[in-house]
């Protein structure tokens, strides 16, 4: 019982941690893309593409519901295009477009309507705004799924160790019918038989829990550090926040209170069958 | 002298077979001693069962401590399961408690705090003559030796009725007399002792002693006159 419980709380576990991190990358992703808009200028005249960029991040600077405005260095686009160009990227007369990054102070659609009218301003028919909100959104849309997904196995999860619990304490009671019935026979009420069970299941259930959520929370570590040494800032929403670590070291208890209530519920119906 | 156990036109039938008993009928007197005797097969271990609750009647009324005892609540069965000692024919001890916590068990499941439960025990273990076997385990004991733990547990919490199915028939003689004499001193501090034996030596040995004998489910001499056993069963 104990290395079965352990088993179910080591899933369980990692369900949950799965499942928090999931839907704390889905909120960084929120926050992130939320008032983040990339300005591309697309222009075959390298010098009026320039002098369009310089104009339009000082607009853009000017405006209310900017936070921050940058051009994305022409050195790093060219680094990030090399597997592709080669050094062809580097060259000046490339017609790379100019990439402007603008985080927004103000999130809404009137804001980001306001950053689109100025850009289509200074640089009419030669302006591109994405977005990233729209362009991220199925991305988006996918990890709050596996956030649910998680949830979902989470309570399955319990609903299985809920039956594994009532199996066993049929069991235990098909073996210990005959101390049962002495029991009984003594004056033994349903109820001090049934805290007999409920003592053993959660001992057993506590011990197993800490075993599977040690286990479980050293595997959500080493996958931590992994995804930190990724360097990705997507990836990097999915670490775990100290409440949620909280979270999983309570998962034990959740798991004695859930064993012994099951143990307790599948030994007084059965008993309640007998005389 | 109140009764403390009334049998009126009682019948079990275990599952869809003959009865076991049938139109059993009797009246036990509060503090009194019974000897329940019969061949083998006549049903004397099921009509200890009507008395120790382990069966409900198919058909009349059993009454103990003045109730229906047929119709109780199965809540309220520990109450009276704890005022009736059985002393089983197969001892019936757990094998994974010792002698000492065999006989404590029924202190224990009584809600008697632990403190207080060390010195009726160990006087016990003394009576029976099981001063230094309080902490051996059943499957070390002899058939004997279980025996009178097995008494010891079923008479440590003083009970009002005392049902005791051959109790002495894995003792020498000697311990059958001291069991028995135990069974005596119970009764005459006003316990309701009932005996089912074949040992018909036993049935002397108790002058005070009622009998009724089963035969084939059904009790004969239902007010105890008889004293002495009939004379065929002598032979």
């Amino acid at each position: 019982m104990i290395w079965v419980m352990a088993i179910m709380v080591f899933l369980t576990a990692l369900a949950t941690a799965f499942g928090l991190g999931m839907f704390a990358a889905a909120n960084a992703l929120d926050r992130q893309l939320a008032g983040r808009v990339t300005v591309q200028i697309v222009e075959p005249d390298a010098r009026a593409r320039d002098a369009h960029a310089a104009q339009l991040v000082a607009a853009l600077r000017a405006r209310p519901g900017v936070a921050r405005v940058s051009e994305v260095d022409r050195a790093a686009l060219a680094a990030m295009l090399k597997p592709w160009l080669g050094d062809a990227g580097l060259d000046p007369d490339l017609p790379m477009p100019a990439m402007i990054d603008v985080d927004m102070r103000d999130a809404s659609d009137a804001a980001l309507a306001d950053v689109e009218r100025t850009a289509h301003r200074i640089a009419p028919n030669q302006v591109r705004v994405a977005r990233h909100a729209r362009w991220l959104a199925p991305v988006q849309g996918l990890i709050t799924s596996l956030s649910w997904l998680a949830g979902a196995i989470v309570l399955l999860m319990m609903s299985a160790t809920a039956t594994v619990v009532l199996l066993a304490a049929r069991a235990g009671l098909d073996t210990h019918r005959n101390t049962i019935e002495v029991l009984h026979m003594l004056g033994s009420t349903d109820v001090q038989v049934a805290r007999l069970f409920q003592r053993r299941v959660a001992l057993e259930t506590l011990i197993g829990g800490v075993l599977g959520t040690a286990a479980a929370t050293l595997v959500a570590m080493g996958l931590e550090a992994n995804i930190a040494s990724l360097g990705s800032d997507m990836l990097a929403g999915a670490a775990l926040a100290p409440r949620d670590w909280i979270a999983l070291a309570v998962l034990p208890l959740l798991f004695v209170a859930l064993a012994t209530f099951a143990a307790r519920t599948g030994v007084l119906r059965a008993l309640a069958k007998t005389l | 002298m109140a009764n403390i156990v009334q049998f009126e036109n009682v019948g079990l039938r275990y599952g869809t077979g003959s009865e076991t008993l049938t139109d059993v009928s009797f009246t036990l007197a509060s503090g009194t001693f019974y000897f329940l005797t019969g061949p083998s097969g006549a049903g004397k271990t099921s009509l200890l069962k009507l008395l120790y609750l382990a069966q409900r009647p198919t058909r009349g009324i059993v009454r103990l401590f003045g109730e229906d005892a047929g119709t109780l609540p199965r809540a309220r069965l520990p109450g009276f399961r704890r005022r009736i000692g059985v002393v089983f024919q197969d001892f019936r001890l757990l094998p994974h408690l010792s002698a000492y916590d065999n006989i404590a068990l029924p202190l224990r499941i009584a809600g008697m705090p632990e403190r207080e439960i060390e010195a009726p025990v160990r006087e016990m273990l003394a009576w029976v003559g099981l001063v230094d076997r309080g902490d051996a385990r059943p499957p070390t004991l002899s058939g004997g030796e279980q025996q009178r733990i097995a008494i010891a547990r079923a008479v440590i919490a003083r009970p009002e009725i005392l049902v005791a199915d051959e109790p002495t028939g894995n003792v020498d003689p000697d311990m059958a007399e001291r069991l028995l004499h135990l069974f005596d001193s119970l009764n005459r501090l006003g316990t309701t002792v009932v005996v089912a034996t074949h040992d018909f030596h036993l049935l002397n040995r108790i002058p005070t002693a009622h009998m009724m004998r089963l035969e084939r489910g059904r009790v004969n001499d239902p007010t105890g006159a008889l004293r002495n056993p009939p004379h065929e069963l002598r032979q």
